[in-house]
């Protein structure tokens, strides 16, 4: 088989990970609104830890629990702790995020960023 | 074969479910559209042996999350105002998406147990844990026991995250303010005059 058709077999799921995390890449850098910019990063966050999550993986592997049985072949457990301590920072970012954009809707009436831009414009063009 | 087509699956369902938060201008579709990724994620997780971080995924990311994204749209208007397609962002998203599966296509095959990841430091808590921790879970022994500093780490960062949420909308340090009308029009009317 052509080399290159192998490899594509062989790292599919990397592949389809990098999709999503293009799909979040685009909410965060294309979308005006902050609560949108805030869900796309949710997005690529998660698509990030399944990227590691796959790297952990082991062809016909079970979760990492041990079962008792001397053959058994377990997935990776290290990625699987990491990614856990980036979920729970994940969530606190994402909550100091939500905070500010309050702060913000609360100063210019306005979660859009270029109408923030456009305020910001009219006053320094009053002063 | 099978475990394949579980895999690409959910995971065109997850890029079905991303396209449409992006897509969809109403705030409570996308916050809940956003949650919805998140569960399959879970699933996806669970596919892939990480059980743990299936559950932690199913809690924090699809619960916890959502929660504070409704109690912050309470406070927020309700719809986006409609963008169409950008280009630029388009292209960037795509070049670094190009970039990236380069770099990807130096890993190891997907699944090989014989990749540099499976033989340094994993044999070892595999095979340690359960005369030096004694727990069945090994994910439970390397979070709480050999990595428990990574793991007060997490927690100094979510004490500092709840004191950031706290100084920023708490009112102990500022005192509250009517959110302002989105007044362009009456300053545009004002330069004009």
């Amino acid at each position: 088989m052509n080399p290159f058709i192998e490899q594509l077999l062989g790292q599919w799921n990397y592949y389809l990970v990098i999709v999503l995390m293009m799909i979040g890449f685009y909410g965060v850098i294309a979308r005006g609104n902050m609560v949108k910019k805030i869900v796309g990063l949710n997005i690529f966050q998660t698509s990030v830890f399944m990227l590691y999550i796959s790297m952990g993986k082991v062809a016909q592997g079970t979760a990492p629990i041990l079962t008792g049985d001397p053959t058994t072949v377990y997935s990776n457990p290290l990625p699987h702790v990491l990614i856990l301590t980036a979920i729970v920072v994940g969530v606190s970012t994402t909550a100091v995020g939500y905070a500010l954009i309050i702060r913000i809707h609360e100063s210019f009436g306005t979660i859009e960023d270029d109408d923030i831009i456009a305020q910001l414009d009219d006053e320094e063009d009053v002063s | 074969m099978a475990g394949f087509l579980v895999n690409a699956s959910l995971i065109a369902l997850l890029a079905l479910i991303a396209i449409l938060a992006l897509r969809l201008h109403r705030l409570f579709a996308v916050v809940m559209l956003s949650g919805a990724f998140s569960l399959v994620a879970a699933a996806q997780f669970v596919v892939l042996d990480a059980v743990d971080v299936a559950f932690t995924e199913a809690a924090v990311g699809a619960g916890i999350s959502t929660v504070l994204a409704l109690a912050t749209l309470s406070l927020l208007p309700a719809q986006e105002k409609p963008h169409s397609i950008s280009l630029v962002p388009a292209f960037l998203a795509t070049l670094t998406g190009l970039l990236l599966a380069v770099a990807v296509s130096d890993l190891p095959v997907f699944g090989d147990p014989k990749a540099p990841i499976h033989n340094h430091v994993a044999p070892e808590y595999i095979i340690g844990s359960e005369q030096a921790i004694g727990v069945p879970n090994i994910v439970t022994s390397v979070l709480a026991s050999y990595r428990s500093f990574d793991t007060f780490g997490e927690t100094l960062v979510v004490f500092t995250a709840v004191l950031a949420v706290l100084l920023i909308i708490g009112g102990y340090t500022r005192t509250p303010q009517k959110p302002k009308k989105a007044k362009r029009k009456t300053k545009g009317s004002q330069n004009a005059g």
